[in-house]
């Protein structure tokens, strides 16, 4: 039987469809190339000990997260695991206050008091990085559940990994959004590796989520993960399928991360060849080379390579010189009056 | 004043907040249609409609998950979980998410939420349907645990629960639902965090919880008549927030303390209260505190059995008695 390393999706061979546009694939291009940026540059402090606590990148993986984050609009909601940082930046939410939270200063996007695991920003439609697997699929599922009964247009999106299609609550919500056809769009990243284990090795099925679909009467879906606008195009039909009111999607998103699972990971599991074969198809690799096919000049992805490189490094010196979070913050925020009292 | 059962209060109290506030929708397994396997949500279906009380599949996860995720979007769920022992299929979202999520946010997300559930032995279905959980809930900071002991208590801390901004357990005695009270006509609301002394005295302080307090009071009859022991028995109501102020208030008034828990014993909920009364009323006290608790087993499901290992009224009688050597 084929693993799925076997399946690896082909060169992209995508031609010249102009269905995205220049705006919109300008700007696929330059979110691909700031999660990249800030991720590098989190490893890079990481080297330099000024990120601490553990952190998961997605460097390698950023298709997915620009691809539908672009297809989102205002008040849509995202729902990311550990490995949310991508996700977070996609949104809009900026490079310092990311890079503050996993340096672990005041200027961070929680002020130090989550980590790099639990980034949320609300404001931007960042509601949570859930760190225990699988506990943000049902939870989505309940903001669709709001958006459906008070009529809202939103759409809730929750990314995880192929590893987290094997727990329990994976298949809780995947029933739950399907008999109470939900605005939930289900978005499986699946880079082939759970921490360190291939997927395959675990699982029953070649392909953890899209395989799975039909036991809850959804439509299977595999896509090549590392092409930014294959992850945007599958976003969109997904999300006007959900504010038609159709119910949820489940959609895996064939991709690998270039780092190890976390900090600790130097990936030693891997077969020889297999990062290398991937790094070929590398999504911003592919994405510029996309662009010059569509005539955009040298110049013009020079110039966001460099505007991007400028807000990450501004980012970098505003972290490095922000203090760490004052000893009074300690306490607050337990319950809804801002304290922490429990007694009188 | 009109009488009510408990289960029917449990059907008042969700039926006068869902009445009140739009936002307020119930969720939960067997729950609409058929009413509840208690028959405590009888009528809820009919009065409020198939959007706003929904049966769920059996996926105690989705339910929680579910209830969460609306809670931090704008709605106020009422969640119910079966029975309480299920809670440790679920675990993660009251250990883990509810709890935590306006904290590591740095006070961005909000959980206004409620899981009733059913807690308690007495029914004789066995160790895995008759557990008191209210210790398992009591332990996370971030969370609210409730617990009421009669049908007016349950209406008005029921209100309580689904007004505040913070998620609350809110755990029903099974035992009690058949039990009947008087209840006041007209809206009912409570506060969280307040205990009730429902039997002054002077002799000793007894601190009992939900189907204990009845039994609590049971004993400080007799103990009164029998033995001239007058017992102050306080219903603490709420494990979170902690009335201290009450508990203390009569610790030094009366000297003595004894706790009624039906937990089993290790880190029982009234441990926790005995460590705060020997940390700050350690001189008022005349003998040391003491827990009548259940032994630290899983409980059996034979009547004969259950009915020895849960304390009784003749249990606290003998334990006080013995204590206070009279
Ligand atoms: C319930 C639970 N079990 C185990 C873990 C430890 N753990 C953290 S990440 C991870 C792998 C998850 O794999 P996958 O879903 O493929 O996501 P990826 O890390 O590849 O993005 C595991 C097992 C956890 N955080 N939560
Ligand atoms: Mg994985």
């Amino acid at each position: 039987m084929a693993t799925i390393r076997d399946r690896a999706p082909g060169p992209a061979g995508s031609g010249l469809n102009d269905d995205i546009g220049e705006q919109k694939r300008l700007a696929l291009y330059r979110s691909q190339v700031r999660l990249r940026e800030a991720e590098q540059r989190a490893f890079d402090l990481f080297l330099q000990n000024l990120v601490k606590g553990t952190s998961h990148l997605s460097l390698g993986q950023e298709a997915i997260a620009a691809g539908f984050a672009e297809a989102m609009v205002k008040g849509d909601l995202s729902f990311c695991t550990y490995r949310g940082h991508a996700h977070t930046l996609a949104r809009g939410v900026p490079v310092e206050k990311v890079l503050g939270e996993l340096m672990q200063r005041d200027n961070g996007l929680m002020r130090g008091k989550g980590g790099s695991m639990h980034l949320t920003s609300e404001e931007h439609g960042v509601m949570g990085s859930y760190a225990i697997i699988g506990a943000h699929l049902p939870i989505a599922c309940g903001a669709a559940w709001r958006a459906q009964y008070k009529g809202d247009k939103d759409v809730s999106v929750c990314f995880f990994g192929d590893g987290t299609t094997n727990i329990g609550a994976f298949h809780e919500a995947l029933n739950f959004a399907a008999v109470w056809k939900l605005p939930v769009i289900f978005v499986c990243e699946n880079n082939l590796y759970m921490e360190y284990t291939p997927i395959g090795d675990v699982t029953a099925v070649p392909h953890p989520a899209a395989d799975r679909a039909s036991a809850y009467g959804l439509e299977r879906i595999v896509i090549d993960g590392n092409d930014a606008d294959e992850c945007y195009r599958t976003a969109q039909k997904a999300f006007a399928k959900a504010r038609a009111g159709a119910g949820p999607s489940l959609i895996e998103c064939m991709t690998y991360r270039h780092s190890g699972h976390s900090r600790a990971d130097p990936a030693k599991y891997r077969p020889e060849g297999e990062l290398e074969r991937w790094k070929l198809r590398d999504p911003i690799k592919i994405y510029r080379e996309r662009l010059k096919q569509f005539g955009v000049s040298d110049a013009a992805i020079e110039a966001i390579d460099a505007s991007v490189r400028k807000e990450v490094d501004d980012a970098t010196e505003a972290c490095k010189a922000a203090p760490p979070p004052p000893l009074d913050i300690l306490t607050t925020d337990v319950y809804a009056d801002g304290g922490w009292a429990w007694r009188n | 004043m009109p009488e009510l059962s408990y289960r029917d209060a449990v059907v008042r109290g969700i039926a006068q907040e869902m009445a009140r506030d739009p936002d307020v929708v119930f969720l939960g397994e067997d729950v609409a249609k058929a009413g509840g396997v208690f028959k405590a949500t009888v009528g809820l279906y009919e009065q409020f409609g198939p959007l706003r009380v929904r049966d769920t599949p059996i996926s105690e996860q989705a339910i929680l998950g579910a209830a969460m995720g609306a809670a931090m979007t704008g709605l106020k769920p009422i969640a119910e979980i079966m029975f309480s022992d299920f809670f440790a299929v679920c675990f993660d979202y009251i250990a883990n998410e509810f709890p935590k999520s306006r904290y590591m946010s740095n006070g961005q997300t909000k959980c206004p939420l409620v899981v009733r559930t059913g807690n308690g032995a007495g029914s004789r279905f066995g160790a895995q349907h008759s557990q008191s959980v209210e210790n398992w809930c009591m332990m996370i900071p971030g969370l609210k645990v409730v617990a009421p002991s009669t049908p007016r208590d349950v209406i008005g801390l029921l209100a309580a629960a689904v007004r505040d901004p913070d998620p609350v357990i809110f755990l029903e005695h099974k035992s009690l639902y058949a039990t009947k009270g008087e209840v006041p006509d007209g809206e009912i609301v409570d506060t969280l965090g307040t205990a009730k002394i429902v039997r002054p005295g002077k002799d000793c302080t007894i601190i009992a919880l939900a189907l204990m307090v009845s039994r609590a009071l049971e004993a400080a009859e007799k103990l009164k008549a029998e033995h001239g022991i007058d017992c102050e028995v306080i219903d603490v109501r709420s494990l979170v927030p902690l009335d201290t102020q009450t508990i203390l208030g009569s610790v030094a008034k009366t000297h003595r303390l004894f706790s009624v828990e039906e937990n089993p014993r290790l880190c029982g909920w009234g441990a926790e209260i005995v460590s705060i009364v020997a940390d700050e009323a350690f001189y008022d006290l005349d003998g040391p505190p003491v827990r009548i608790t259940t032994p630290h087993i899983p409980l059996p499901a034979a009547d004969i059995l259950e009915d020895i290992v849960l304390p009784t009224p003749g249990r606290i009688v003998d334990t006080v008695r013995r204590s206070l050597g009279s």
